[in-house]
């Protein structure tokens, strides 16, 4: 039986059942517990599991993400929510320093198997300092995994299989979909990672992206379509670990690919995926892969600013254009 | 608050025998060990940062006496005489160091990683102050565990041992802020041997002369001690640690020590005189433990010398059994990365120290 759903109600829906599976998962973060989280993703979940488990904590990223890396190192599996991931940049020590590189600097003897998970992306004026999108910048740390869901039913899905992961996985959401609705079943069911999924199907051109801005591409791919340009638009789902076999199996149909990325250009996600079809797709490209990314300015204020500072449908439609000029 | 008193009562005076000369057999095992450890240094078979424990020996057997064997631990990287105190076999620290797979992290930790899952030592921290919002999480859990997952009081205490440079951490004062909110049972010991690095204590923070104030902002019991007299470290330790586990609530301790050496093998020590390096070196805990001895327990000249022979001879094959012990493969480079095996990754496995631990 399939039903719509929030990604909100999806979000809260893998963290209970996982709660219910597991007694060492606990929800730990800012206001998740007695406000019923910043935004209502955890709603009514202290009701059900008690201050315990779902446990308030003051602002104070360091000290509660460093408290979850010494409970999943004595064997309890947390869930940190970051109001959003632009505050983990307090928390940068603990959370790059220490849980990714624990199981490797102990030889071994203690994993940490965290969740941290929160809003990620810029969209909603909310200035330089609140609009971060880490992926670039958190995806250069091995010891980590990172995950992207894109509708209701990879938030269900995806943050159950990250519950379950026995490393730490930053768990990228977004604040602008939360309130989007999607199909999602009653019956349990596990997104597992590196495994992206073609979001539309077509044979001239791929556009690669995670997250948020695959809705632009969507509409990108929609508007090209017009003209007569099909594009196959892939969800990587997951970063670390990238499915770059999907990938690449679909630029050696179209040969031609995008990669669209609301982070920053320099040394970024988009420019690591081009690289890599670069080196496995040099004989089937027609052309070098082109890259959409936010500008490579701090994220403004102003609406019309931050609207052109971010991957569009625009921009995504003129790099497929350009690239496939010679189609 | 209350900053209590150090010690109430000579409790450390009516253990038996037996224990205390444990404590002077372990004393004697981290110099012997460090003063090892300084010359393979030397001898460049050590790489990296070293940072020697001789002369705070006192804080880590004395505090961790106070506990029981399974309740967590956790230092920072001057850390090789916590795990050694805690009872890691000096062969898998001494490996550890060399950078050879025998260590307690295949070595891959070094110097400042010293872990011991089967002693409950969750390391060996590099990062100054770092530790503690961990220490707050292993109390976390042993709370969590008996209360949510067993259903019963909760039992266990966690210890982090921080620097005093620690002090002026972030880290620090939100895992004081959280122990106290969330009523964790975590003993945070300052180890204040005078020095963050070459930077005195009273250069470093306020209220150097009184720093349980530090703990007093944050409703923490505070007790200051004599770190370097193992006897006065464990009467003022062991009420701390009852009193924790009972009350399900944090403690914070100053240790007043001093490290003999630098603050790393590379420190030449001009911020400091030797008249006052000379001042502490005639307050030695080794010695004034063995006076105690000496002069209320029958212990004679000979029973030191055997135990001092003892631990040169446990050194000598820690050193000799490293010695053997191959650099890791090559493989372990991309072995405990990840916990699951993909891509280049080949998921994990365990050191040999935990093998063999598993196998007694």
């Amino acid at each position: 039986m399939s039903r719509q759903i929030e990604y909100r109600d999806a979000l809260r829906e893998a963290m209970s059942e996982e709660m219910r599976r597991d007694p060492r998962v606990f929800l730990m973060g800012e206001e998740v517990a007695q406000y019923n989280g910043a935004y209502k993703v955890s709603r009514g979940m202290l009701e059900e599991f008690g201050p315990q488990r779902v446990v308030d904590t003051p602002i104070s990223e360091t000290g509660f993400t460093g408290l979850a890396v010494g409970a999943a190192m004595m064997g309890l599996r947390p869930i940190i929510e970051f109001m959003s991931w632009s505050f983990s940049l307090v928390a940068a020590d603990q959370i790059l320093n220490n849980a990714p590189k624990m199981l490797y600097m102990s030889g071994g003897q203690f994993g940490c198997p965290i969740v941290f998970r929160g809003n990620n992306g810029a969209g909603g004026q909310l200035g330089s300092t609140h609009s971060w999108c880490v992926e670039s910048l958190y995806a250069n740390v091995p010891g980590l995994k990172m995950a992207i869901p894109f509708d209701p039913y990879d938030a269900k899905g995806l943050l159950k299989t990250a519950v379950r992961d026995d490393n730490p996985v930053f768990f990228l959401e977004s604040e602008r979909l939360l309130s989007v609705k999607g199909e999602v079943p009653e019956e349990e069911y596990l997104v597992p990672f590196q495994q992206a999924l073609i979001r539309r199907p077509g044979a001239d051109c791929t556009i690669v992206s995670f997250g948020r801005p695959l809705y632009f591409c969507l509409e990108a791919a929609q508007a090209l379509a017009e003209d007569g340009i099909e594009c196959e638009v892939i969800d990587g789902r997951t970063i670390r670990p990238l499915d770059i076999e999907t990938i690449v199996e679909s630029v050696r149909k179209t040969n031609y690919c995008v990669v669209v990325d609301q982070s920053w250009p320099f040394a970024s996600v988009g420019a690591e995926i081009a690289s890599q079809v670069h080196e496995r797709c040099f004989d089937d490209l027609d052309n070098h892969v082109a890259r959409v990314h936010a500008d490579d300015v701090p994220p403004p204020y102003a609406y019309n600013l931050e609207q052109e500072m971010l991957p569009n449908a625009r921009k995504i439609c003129e790099a497929v254009r350009s690239v496939t000029y010679n189609a | 608050m209350t900053t209590r008193p150090a010690a109430d009562e000579n409790l450390a005076a009516k253990l038996p025998d037996e224990t205390l000369r444990k404590w002077l057999r372990d004393m004697l095992l981290i110099r012997e060990f460090e003063v090892r450890t300084m010359q393979a240094y030397q001898n460049r078979l050590i790489g990296g940062f070293c940072h020697i424990y001789v002369g705070q020996e006192a804080v880590a057997v004395g505090a961790l006496a106070a506990l029981e064997p399974t309740d967590p631990i956790i230092t920072a990287y001057r850390d090789h005489g916590h795990a050694l105190a805690r009872g890691m076999d000096p062969k898998y620290c001494m490996a550890e160091m060399f950078g050879r797979i025998g260590g307690c992290a295949k070595g891959k930790g070094g110097s400042m990683h010293m872990f011991d899952k089967p002693h409950h030592m969750y390391g060996g921290h590099g990062i100054v102050g770092a530790q503690c919002p961990l220490a707050a999480g292993l109390a976390f859990a042993r709370k969590y565990t008996d209360e949510v997952i067993e259903n019963r009081a909760s039992t266990g205490v966690a210890m982090c041992f921080l620097g005093d440079g620690a002090l002026n951490q972030g880290a620090f004062h939100e895992a004081m802020n959280l122990a106290g909110v969330l009523h964790l049972p975590v003993i945070y010991v300052v180890e204040n041997n005078g020095y963050a690095m070459g930077t005195s204590v009273a250069r470093g923070t306020t209220m150097a002369h009184e720093l349980t104030a530090k703990a007093a902002a944050y409703g923490i019991d505070a007790t200051s001690l004599d770190g370097m007299d193992v006897m006065e470290v464990y009467n003022g330790m062991k009420p701390i640690v009852d009193r924790c586990r009972r009350s399900v609530q944090p403690a914070f301790v100053e240790a007043r020590t001093y490290r003999y050496k630098g603050h790393s093998m590379s420190d030449p020590r001009k911020y400091r005189t030797k008249d006052e390096e000379q001042q502490y070196e005639a307050q030695d805990p080794i010695e004034k433990l063995a006076g105690f001895l000496m002069s209320e327990r029958k212990f004679a000249e000979a029973d030191y010398d055997s135990l001092a022979k003892a631990v040169r001879t446990q050194v000598r094959e820690a050193r000799q059994w490293t010695d053997l012990s191959p650099p890791p493969d090559i493989e372990e480079l991309y072995t405990d990365v990840y916990a699951d095996a993909w891509g280049p990754y080949h998921g994990t496995s365990l050191p040999l120290m935990m093998k063999d631990t598993q196998q007694e």
